[in-house]
Parts: C-alpha cells; sequence; structure tokens
C-alpha cells in the first residue's frame, strides 16, 4: 500500500467541550460515562484484525441498552463474529432486536451485520431511475465492485452509519470497523471518493459519453490505447457505462460520505481503539491513535482487551519458580503446590510481558487513557460474558485480578 | 517439469501470527544453498519488524541466512509499482505508462477498479514464481516462495480474484494472464496453510476457510496451531483438585516451608483452576480441528519476544509443510 499523505479535513472545527472523557488527567475512563452521556450518539471501535473489536462494541452496546438507551451496534466483520458473540444465528443488513437484555431500565438493543451488496443495491435503487438502477445493477463492473472487491466494504459502512443515523430510531449506534489495514480506510472513504470523482481519470472516461470531444487529447488518446491494449476493448466499453450510469449517483454519495465524515468528527462521537498486549496490535494501536489525532477525530480511550493480569505484585514469576524447584521431588502435595507454583509462574511471565508492553504504550502517548479488560479463561459468545466485559469497561467493577 | 516454483501460501485470523509463522516457513524452506523468496502484500511491513530490519522497499533483499545455510529475500509487494513495472515488462509501456500515472490512472486502478489491487499483488507472485535464472530450460531464481498472504476472511476471494477478472475481461492479455494465475492458484506447485490459535472463532474461521478454498479448488496445506500453551499439571493434581483434595488450605502450609506467603495459596489454587479450563477449551479445540481432515502442526507459545533464534526453532517445527509441495 502506498503512504498517502494524511489529508486535512477541508473544515477543521476545534473540540472547544470535549467530554471528560477525552483528554487526560481526569481521572481513569470509566465507559459508564461515556455511555450515560446522552450526548454520546456514535461510538466506533476501530483497531487491527483479531483484537476483539467487535466484542468491544457489543459489549458496549448490550452495557448502554441495559442502562436505558436505545442502541444499535453495527458490525461490517464478514466473520459474524458479533452474531456468535450475541447468540444470533443470523444477521442480515436489518437491524434485529437482540433477545435476552434487560429492559427493566427502558432501554433496547438491536444489532445488525452489514450486507455491502444490499446496501450498494439499495443506494442505487434509491437513488436512480428504475431503468437506470437496472442498467446499473446489471453492469458486470458494477455486479463485481458491489459483492466482491476490497474497498467497497468501507464506503458502505459509511453510508449505513449515515442511514442509521439519520433514522433517528436509536438515541446510540456503536460500530465495529472494518479489520486491519482497510480500517482506515474507514476514515479514508469519504476522501478518496471526493478525490476520484475529481479526478481527471473519471471525468476523461466520462468525455465521450457527454459528448464534445474536446477533452480528447493525445494524452487521453494513448490512455486509452493502452487501456484497450491491456483490458480489451470490451472491459473499457464496460466500464464507461458503468461510470457514465454511475455519474448522477456520484454526486450524492459524496455528499453523504463528508456528511458521515463531519459526523464522525463531531462531538456526539466517541473513537475507541482496540488492541491486545501483543507487539504487533500495540503498534497498530499507536498508528490508529495517530492517525484520529490528525484527522481530529474524538478519541475516547484505548482498550486493551485479554489483559492476563493487571496487578503482578502478588507473588514474582522468579520467585514462584524458585520455589516450584525446591519443591519437585518431595512429597505429594510438595509437588502438586510445585505445579501450581509453575502455571502461576508462567502467568507472571506473560503479565509481565504485557505491562512492559501497556507501559511503553502509555509513555508514548501520555495524553491517551489505556483500558485493561482481563482475559476471560473461555470464549466470549454469550450476553452474560458480555456483560463481564462492559463491567470490566467501567471502572468501579474492574476486578483487581485476573484470570490467567 | 512445474511450470513454477512451489508456492506456500500462509493465511490466519488476524492475530494468530501468520507473518510469524511465514517468516518461519520461509526459514525451514531455506536448505543448503536454496534462496526464499518470502512476500507480504498488506503494507504492514511485518516482515522487517520480525526480522529487524529497516522498512522493506518494492525491491528483493536478503534479510536472513538460515541455520543450514540458505538464504531468506524479502518482498513488500506495493500495488501501485507492481502496476507500474506491470506494464513496461509486458507492454513496455514507457510513456503512455507515465501519462496513464498523470491522468490518475494508477491510482484509480489501485484504489477503486474491482479487484485490480489483487490482481496486480497476485501477479507479481506469479511473476517471481516463474521466473527463471536464463532461458526455459534453467533453473527458477527462487527455489520457494512464501505469501505471508491476506487473512482466512479474504484469502479466497484473494486468490481467487483471476477468476473475476477473467469474467470481467472477455479477450485480451488480461483475459489470458488471469487464467494462467488461476492455473498456478489450483497446481500442484501451490499450498495453502491456515494458522489458527485454539479458540473457538480462530478455528470456525479456519474451518471456513478449508471450506472455501477447497470448493475453490485451491489445494490447502497444514494446519498450523499457533500459540499452544503446555499443560503444566500433571493428572493426579488436576484430580485432586477437581475433588478437592489440594486446597488452599494444603497448599498455605506447603508454600510456607519455601519461604512464600501462606496467603498466596487460594490465588494459586484459582491459577491451578484457571489452567484446567484454559487446557480444557485447548483440547476441545485440538479435536475440532483433528476432525477436518488436514494436517496439523503445534508451535508453542513462546514466553520471550520472537527473534531470529525463535524463528529458527519454529522453523524445524515447521517441517512437515515443506513437503506439501512434492
Amino acid at each position: 500500500m502506498s503512504s498517502k499523505p494524511i489529508t486535512e479535513p477541508k473544515d477543521r472545527r476545534p473540540h472547544t467541550e470535549r467530554r471528560v472523557t477525552n483528554g487526560s488527567g481526569v481521572g481513569p475512563f470509566d465507559a459508564d460515562t461515556l455511555l450515560s452521556d446522552r450526548s454520546t450518539q456514535i461510538i466506533v471501535c476501530c483497531g487491527s484484525g483479531g483484537v476483539g473489536k467487535t466484542t468491544t462494541a457489543a459489549a458496549l452496546a448490550l452495557r448502554a441498552a441495559e442502562q436505558g438507551r436505545t442502541v444499535c451496534v453495527l458490525t461490517i466483520d464478514p466473520a459474524r463474529r458479533l452474531a456468535q458473540s450475541m447468540g444470533l444465528v443470523e444477521l442480515d443488513n436489518t437491524p434485529r432486536p437482540v433477545r435476552g437484555i434487560d429492559t427493566s431500565a427502558g432501554g433496547s438493543l438491536d444489532a445488525m451485520m452489514l450486507d455491502m451488496k444490499t446496501t450498494f443495491d439499495e443506494v442505487v435503487e434509491a437513488h436512480a431511475s428504475p431503468e437506470k438502477a437496472a442498467e446499473i445493477l446489471a453492469n458486470p463492473f458494477y455486479v463485481a465492485l458491489s459483492s466482491s472487491f476490497a474497498g467497497t466494504q468501507e464506503y458502505m459502512a459509511m453510508e449505513k452509519l449515515g442511514q442509521l443515523h439519520g433514522e433517528g430510531r436509536w438515541d446510540l449506534i456503536i460500530v465495529d470497523t472494518p479489520p486491519s489495514r482497510s480500517a482506515l480506510d474507514f476514515l479514508d472513504a469519504p476522501e478518496r471518493l471526493s478525490s476520484l470523482l475529481d479526478g481527471k481519470f473519471i471525468k476523461l472516461l466520462l468525455a465521450p459519453a457527454r459528448g464534445p470531444a474536446r477533452l480528447l487529447t493525445a494524452g487521453f488518446g494513448l490512455v486509452t490505447a493502452a487501456l484497450n491494449k491491456i483490458l480489451g476493448a470490451r472491459v473499457l466499453t464496460d466500464m464507461q457505462t458503468f461510470i457514465a450510469a454511475f455519474d448522477t449517483l456520484f454526486g450524492g454519495f459524496r455528499q453523504r460520505a463528508e456528511a458521515t465524515f463531519a459526523l464522525l468528527q463531531d462531538r456526539g462521537t466517541a473513537f475507541l481503539v482496540v488492541a491486545v498486549p501483543e507487539p504487533a496490535a500495540m503498534r497498530e494501536a499507536a498508528y490508529f491513535v495517530e492517525r484520529l489525532a490528525a484527522d481530529d477525530m474524538p478519541l475516547s480511550a484505548v482498550v486493551v482487551n485479554r489483559v492476563h493480569d493487571q496487578n503482578a505484585a502478588a507473588m514474582s514469576a522468579v520467585d514462584a519458580e524458585s520455589a516450584a524447584g525446591r519443591l519437585a521431588g518431595g512429597t505429594k502435595v510438595q509437588q502438586q503446590t510445585g505445579e501450581l507454583l509453575a502455571v502461576h509462574a508462567e502467568r507472571m511471565k506473560l503479565a509481565d510481558r504485557e505491562n512492559y508492553l501497556r507501559q511503553r504504550f502509555v509513555a508514548a502517548h501520555k495524553n491517551v487513557q489505556v483500558v485493561p479488560v482481563p482475559a476471560l479463561d473461555t470464549d466470549v459468545h454469550d450476553l452474560d460474558a458480555l456483560r463481564k466485559i462492559g463491567g470490566f469497561l467501567s471502572s468501579p467493577e474492574r476486578e483487581p485480578r485476573a484470570k490467567s | 517439469m512445474a511450470n513454477s516454483t512451489p508456492l506456500h501460501v500462509v493465511t490466519g485470523k488476524g492475530g494468530t501470527g501468520k507473518t510469524t509463522v511465514a517468516a518461519a516457513l520461509a526459514l525451514a524452506l531455506a536448505g543448503e544453498g536454496r534462496n526464499v523468496l518470502l512476500c507480504e502484500v498488506e503494507g504492514r511491513q511485518g516482515i522487517s519488524q520480525l526480522f529487524d530490519v529497516p522498512p522493506l522497499p518494492y525491491e528483493e533483499r536478503r534479510i536472513a541466512t538460515s541455520d543450514s545455510g540458505g538464504h531468506v529475500y524479502a518482498l513488500a509487494v506495493d500495488a501501485e509499482a507492481a502496476l507500474l513495472e506491470y506494464l513496461q515488462m509486458y507492454y513496455r509501456l514507457g510513456r503512455a505508462g507515465r501519462a496513464l500515472d498523470r491522468f490518475g490512472v494508477i491510482d484509480f486502478a489501485t484504489t477503486i477498479a474491482p479487484g485490480v489491487r489483487d490482481v496486480l499483488l497476485t501477479g507479481k507472485i506469479y511473476e517471481a514464481a516463474r521466473r527463471r535464472k536464463g532461458d526455459k530450460s534453467s533453473p527458477f531464481v527462487y527455489d520457494a516462495i512464501v505469501l505471508d498472504a491476506p487473512p482466512t476472511g479474504r484469502i479466497t476471494r484473494f486468490l481467487g480474484v483471476n477468476d473475476d477478472v477473467a469474467g470481467l475481461a472477455k479477450m485480451g492479455p488480461i483475459k489470458t494472464q488471469s487464467e494462467s494465475i488461476m492455473t498456478m492458484m489450483r497446481g500442484p506447485q501451490t499450498a495453502v496453510h491456515l494458522v489458527t490459535v485454539l479458540e473457538e472463532m480462530p478455528v470456525q474461521e479456519t474451518l471456513d476457510g478449508i471450506a472455501e478454498l477447497t470448493s475453490e479448488q485451491i489445494p490447502v496445506g497444514h494446519v498450523v496451531v499457533n500459540l499452544v500453551r503446555p499443560n503444566l499439571l500433571s493428572e493426579s493434581t488436576v484430580a485432586a483438585l477437581q475433588s478437592k483434595k489440594l486446597t488452599a488450605a494444603a497448599v498455605g502450609p506447603v508454600l510456607d516451608q519455601v519461604g512464600l506467603p501462606a496467603t498466596a495459596a487460594e490465588m494459586l489454587v484459582a491459577d491451578g483452576f484457571g489452567h484446567i479450563a484454559r487446557q480444557d477449551l485447548q483440547d476441545e479445540q485440538l479435536q475440532i480441528i483433528a476432525g477436518c481432515g488436514q494436517p496439523k502442526v503445534e508451535l508453542p507459545l513462546l514466553s520471550e519476544n520472537i527473534d531470529i533464534g525463535a524463528l529458527q526453532e519454529l522453523a524445524t517445527l515447521l517441517a512437515p509443510l515443506v513437503g506439501d509441495i512434492k
């Protein structure tokens, strides 16, 4: 991937009023403060793949709903992890109520998984005349673009977030972003779409369809000749038809994408960067934190999932290991205690390494809140486990000690 | 004689350590006098970080020598550079190539045009896999290629992208090349290895990945079970904990004997139960993997950070993967 310069948002609005959960030196992060603040309308969970973004998003959504908010959680991950962790068999492109939640506080929880093709089709159908829509939907380029290719997911995620927010049915929307590198594309989507549409190439491709051939410079002749040579003439024709048909839609796409981008910079939005205490994931987290700052996106905290211990003072790995050595070959209960000490030493070593990584991160990002979430002994795939995670995200319930 | 050198594709859910496994596999393949190319395609610079070398440019450079004296070369494939190189190589489009760039075509092609990015990335791998030292009868430049590929959820689409393109382009050189790439991906010189950890979701994704690859007729190699945590408790200790014979009351005095605080006994017993739960979870997932019919290797969780020594250690354990391509 090329490193594109980070583009500054055109309309840079400084945050004059920040929530207490943003920024530094205001005590530890507490998810409840964020969730109970009615001005929080959108929470975006981003981070690299496999760090538990979906779990974090689902846990926060469940907690907010049980505290009385009307919540929708949108997952963009194709692995249907949210469905699994919420005990749902199937999620489609429509928000569906999650069963089994405590509604005594008057809240509700809907969950949906982004189906990018359906979302794309719906946008086309909503904004083009029936004939034009039919033409677009049948175009081979559209079929490929809307169903299988990288990048589309991010555009559609932005589109869906804008739609859900626009519907006004929920007072809090929690979004889980696509994994890994493409999570950045989530932020880049509007900018890239805009630059694409302003691009000379598109204008040139559209030019023949628009009639006057004054744009057909020698350079473009060379370009089309080259493309025809490489792709075969039919491909270029298909592409031109597609872009021409899409031209009318592009404007709307771009406007909405820019509106969503502005929404993300708004005070009502909070970003959580999710990581695990491993070198690669922490590096990615640092990258996200810097990127969000550069784009003036409001970061609330960095959530570090699957932490093996937050309180390593109990008994050090060295002490446990040396005692285990001395107990080997003793009586039965001594040997058994020795084994338990070995288990403890292993946990402490892991904890030490994780603590080191977290401390390095904190040292490099002093203004960022870091929230550790202990590893559970078993996988998170039901509401009770999600409630537990939600508890860890809220400081009063954070457990003093994690399990291995 | 094969048309291309062996291609080992390493995929896995995010966080399972696929870059580490790909690097260790490259070392395993780099036997005496052998040259192995290790490629990454996601722009993460994971390889340079792992080998502790400066970020890789779009250029093949040697980054390590294996225990047995082979060499590992690394390449970070960049779609835009690959496109310009491709245009130059196949069409000698020096001037037109630059014109394409000026008109934003390169940007368009690599960021939004359907699948072009993946086509370019796989195209570059294809080129490297077929490159020979001299004429058509000479040996391949690389004795093997290891691809640190996109994650399991995307792998079939990534490797199969050329099928889609062959469908879009009804004729012309792109179609021809796309078809050749698919022939290589489905051929006996390719094996896709899936890295997982012993947790429910990564294992499920691995099984889904195997099913998808199989239905696309892309050859599957090994399942690499990474970060396996050793069992530290004997059967008798497990039984004693579960039957409540080994309690904090029994452990406390022993701790006292070795000068540790007896108050830690409860924590140790809880640690023991946590360990049992985790081992049970691991065993359960190992059973599921065993049921998928694919050969597997296990790699231990290393307590130190991964360095070249650790990679060599893992390379030894990955030896069975080398035999997936004859």
